[in-house]
């Protein structure tokens, strides 16, 4: 008697029409900024909205050869995301050329840093076959991920751009490695985690009735973030030690199941947070220009600009092209979500928080059906990083909290963050195939009694 | 570790949802007062970019907006810019706007709550939002008949016409000079519009203020109307022939002032009736009067002839003033006074009130320059409903004041407003400031002719003509006449 298997569907089909969609509002996004700005849809929608549904066909087709049974609603919603962000940009350079035509165009860029991101997408989803081999890397993305941050720091190599030495010049390419660093550290951490979570859960000595690890198991771990969020102080980066702050904190947690990190993550934030704010005086700035940000218009221009861009657009928004994102000082890159909410307006604003709250969603779930902890703890480290930044960007471009530079993912102009957060959503879909592949089958002893038993009379 | 992981999305949860009710709050609560904070240049930029509506005089554009090729979409124009300029006001990007213009900006830029359904029509069917238009009580023929009169007197003549209907208040033609051209402030060439405000605000001659309604000088012996009116409401003199005290000075006992006639001469006599007084402008006998009265009952009827109210709406404008609140006048004060001279200061506005009010049976309607209110589609949203400010006088002493303004001009210093066949009254003025300055020339009057009406004041601050032959009926007067001529239609 053999029990029904359950064998999950794969639902490609499904992701493939929702890549349809998805590319759909990526073109239609684009011909309607040129509607909008210049009044005719920009001649060239046909052949790139062509080359868009190749590549999404092309990389349909690899997921469906490499990763059958991966997540299909991931891919979508970045496709969605990245042409919307491509539209943006595209509008924002005709915005921007329109105050002086000798401003940097950044659309072609970004579409060329796309393709970079889905290459990276499709080249971990190839090169990966099992997620669990990158557990056996773990100390070599620790250090590689020190060795990221300390790369701006390297003078000749590095670049202070307005003020935060994250930068690395290479061949004419500038590159943020702190993005990259992120991605690894995820990966050292979920590794090392894995090993100790026993260790660091149980053993150790009870003082004042909190259980402390013992230094051999705490240490390394505590060692490298110490050393990450030191340099990335050092360079000036609020949001990114924020963000490594944060994921190293929930991967404790996770790991060990102990809710008193939280706790402890939380009094060290507070307390960091003071210290900065005490110290730095960057810091104090930012923290004035949260709480009241028309006490000062001129040092705070950016923030009013981005307040007033979001109020322009109301609850429809301006429409693409029509309304002027482009007087927000960085409105392609840190300040997109405010260009997103001026020209779609408040709708669109909560339709494309939501498409990232699905995709944090879709990884967590990945975390939580996962079969291996050490899988478990990177897609969750992976989509908790992810809410992380998109709360911490968006947040301070809406004044929710105080502005610290990050990036807002899939969306704003940069290689570094579009081709990592598309190396990022390769991982997830890695796992989730791993996930939701059905148990090899095993060859049962039973099957076929005359073989197996031999008689010896 | 799944519960860990379960906690997370939970947190995940929370703070996507404090993103999106922090988005509702700043675009949707909060939208209304980011939008009107200073500086907001999405705000400007989008006006800027509005096909805002007309300022109609007579069905025919005094402000209008047309296209433009550069990236506001539209530039406002003005044609007879000077003519109109102290009514419509200037629209400009980096000043701002004045008179009309920002007055009834609700209506014209589109934005008004009356607009609410065009808007969403405009929003559903995707077309740009159109301002609605402003139609003004301004009778163009008026209009222009009080320019080319003050222009007549010289290029250098500073001077102010205001001419109202005085059984509803509608002004029908208000001239300053010298004006400025809205057309330089509303240029989308920057440079250009921060020169041209540098220069006009500069400018000691204040072109951009409105005479007619911002500029209160002494009105001199047309005050004496309302001298006239307080002796009437209060007894103090019962009928026009009665006889007033008049000779060469009056005499202030207990203090060294006297004060005499213009021109030092005398009334007529000692006693002359109260009618004479007015046509030959008796200073002593309404210096006289004015002490009969006192300050209290001079100042309340000035009071119910409007000064001291803002009296228009739509328009920047200065309120008239008897005295000086809190002041108790000495007897030579308010001698003076009685005769328009002293403290007292007045808009052309507000004289031609008065004259209005006379003429209107002693009712002051409040004057208005907003006619229509009309929607994209010429939909009539208001049309402004004449209002009664006071009740000056009784229609008795306003029949009697009427008589005495009429004799003023068949046969006292107000002959150059005489149109035949037509009631006309008047009262001239020359109104002293300092002794360096030339006087100020006044004429207030008004004209019946079957049914129509108007009643018309005339400052000229200074012109061309020589010190000695300023006098308000030698001056004003014509001007006066040919804007009720242009009224009338006769």
């Amino acid at each position: 008697m053999t029990t029904p298997v359950w064998v999950p569907r794969k639902r490609r089909g499904a992701e493939l029409f929702l890549t349809f969609l998805a590319v759909f509002i990526g073109i239609a996004a684009y011909a309607s900024v040129g509607l909008g700005a210049e009044g005719r849809i920009p001649a060239d929608t046909y052949k790139l909205g062509g080359a868009l549904i190749v590549v999404a066909i092309a990389t349909h087709l690899i997921v469906r050869r490499v990763a059958p049974y991966a997540d299909p609603v991931l891919l979508p919603l970045v496709i969605a995301l990245n042409g919307l962000g491509l539209a943006m940009i595209y509008r924002l350079d005709l915005g921007r050329q329109q105050i002086d035509p000798d401003r940097a165009a950044f659309a072609n860029s970004q579409l060329v840093w796309t393709a970079v991101g889905i290459a990276a997408f499709a080249g971990i989803l190839i090169a990966v076959r099992d997620h669990r081999r990158l557990q056996t890397l773990t100390y070599t993305f620790g250090a590689a991920a020190i060795g990221l941050l300390i790369l701006p720091l390297i003078p000749g190599v590095g670049q202070t751009i307005n003020g935060a030495r994250i930068w690395v010049v290479l061949f004419g390419f500038s590159f943020q490695p702190g993005e990259a660093a992120k991605v690894c550290l995820a990966i050292f951490f979920a590794g090392y985690l894995v090993v100790k979570r026993d260790a660091l859960a149980l053993a150790g000595r009870r003082i004042i009735g909190i259980d402390l690890p013992r230094g051999r198991d705490l240490g390394p771990i505590l060692a490298c973030w110490l050393i990450s969020v030191g340099i990335l102080v050092f360079q000036r980066d609020l949001g990114s030690s924020l963000l490594f702050f944060g994921l190293f904190v929930v991967m404790l947690y996770v790991a060990t199941e102990r809710p008193g990190w939280i706790v402890v993550g939380g009094l060290l934030f507070g307390a960091g947070a003071y210290f900065g704010y005490a110290a730095f005086g960057h810091v104090r700035v930012r923290f004035d220009a949260w709480l009241d940000p028309f006490g000062d218009p001129d040092r705070n221009g950016q923030v009013i600009n981005g307040l007033f861009g979001l109020a322009h657009g109301g609850i429809l928004g301006q429409g693409l092209g029509q309304g002027s994102p482009q007087l927000t000082p960085y409105s392609f890159s840190d300040f997109i979500a405010a260009s997103m909410g001026e020209e779609l307006g408040l709708t669109g604003l909560m339709a494309i928080l939501l498409i990232y709250g699905l995709i944090v969603e879709r990884g967590l779930r990945i975390a939580l059906t996962c079969r291996d902890a050490f899988g478990k703890l990177l897609a969750a480290g992976l989509a908790f990083s992810f809410a992380l930044q998109v709360f911490v960007v968006v947040g301070g471009v809406t004044r929710l909290i105080p502005l610290t530079g990050l990036t807002t993912p899939f969306m704003a102009q940069g290689g570094s963050s579009v081709v990592m957060n598309w190396a990022i959503i390769g991982l997830l879909l890695r796992i989730s195939d791993q996930t939701r592949r059905p148990a090899p089958e095993i060859s049962t002893f039973d099957s076929n009694e005359e073989t197996q038993v031999v008689k010896m009379s | 570790m799944n519960r860990p992981i379960r906690n997370i999305a939970v947190a995940c949860l929370v703070l996507f949802l404090a993103l999106i009710i922090n988005a509702n709050y700043v675009q949707f609560v909060e939208a209304d007062s980011l939008n009107s904070k200073n500086g907001n240049r999405r705000v400007i930029n989008e006006e800027f970019s509005r096909d805002r509506g007309s300022i109609l005089v007579d069905g025919k554009p005094v402000a209008e907006s047309v296209k433009s090729k550069d990236e506001y979409k539209f530039q406002r124009k003005y044609p007879d810019a000077e003519l109109y300029a102290p009514l419509t006001g200037y629209f400009s990007y980096i000043f701002g706007r004045s008179a009309v213009e920002s007055t009834q900006n609700d209506v014209l830029s589109g934005s008004d709550d009356r607009l609410f359904v065009n808007r969403v029509v405009d929003l559903v069917s995707n077309k740009q939002p159109k301002g609605g238009s402003v139609e003004l009580t301004i009778d163009p023929l008026a209009q222009k008949a009080a320019s080319e009169g003050l222009e007549r007197l010289g290029d250098e003549t500073k001077g102010a016409v205001a001419a109202i209907d005085p059984r509803t208040g509608a002004v029908l033609a208000m001239v300053t000079q010298p004006s400025y051209d809205p057309n330089q402030l509303a240029s989308h060439d920057f440079d250009k519009v921060q020169a041209a405000w540098k220069q006009l605000t500069g400018d000691a001659d204040q072109p951009m203020t409105n005479r007619s309604t911002e500029s209160t000088l002494p009105p001199g012996s047309t005050f004496k109307l309302i001298t006239a009116a307080a002796a009437l409401e209060n007894g103090v003199v019962n009928n026009i022939d009665d006889k007033v005290k008049a000779g060469s000075t009056l005499k202030f006992p207990g203090y060294g002032y006297t004060l005499p006639n213009e021109n030092g001469g005398n009334c007529g006599g000692n006693e002359i009736t109260f009618e004479r007084a007015l046509n030959v402008s008796c200073n002593v006998a309404f210096g006289g009067l004015a002490l009969e009265i006192g300050q209290e009952k001079l100042a309340a009827q000035a009071a119910k002839f409007g000064f001291g109210t803002d009296p228009i709406s739509g328009l920047a404008a200065s309120p008239s003033r008897f005295t000086t609140p809190d002041t108790t006048l000495e007897p030579p004060q308010l001698g003076q006074s009685g005769i328009g001279q002293y403290d007292v200061a007045a808009t052309p506005l507000q004289m031609a009130m008065v004259a209005a009010g006379i003429a209107n049976d002693g009712n002051v309607m409040k004057p208005y320059v907003i006619d229509t209110v009309r929607a994209p589609n010429l939909r009539v949203l208001d049309k402004t409903q004449p209002e009664r400010l006071s009740e000056a006088v009784s229609s008795t002493t306003a029949r009697k004041l009427r008589e005495m303004m009429v004799s003023t001009v068949t046969q006292g210093t107000a002959t150059s407003a005489q149109i035949p066949g037509v009631e006309v009254g008047a009262k001239t003025g020359t109104a002293q400031s300092t002794p360096d300055r030339p006087p100020y020339a006044w004429f207030v009057s008004y004209a019946k002719d079957g049914d129509k009406e108007v009643a018309v004041a005339v400052l000229v601050e200074s012109s061309d003509t020589a010190r000695d032959e300023i006098a308000g009926g030698r001056l004003a007067g014509p001007i006066a006449k040919s804007v009720m001529q242009a009224v009338l239609g006769s």
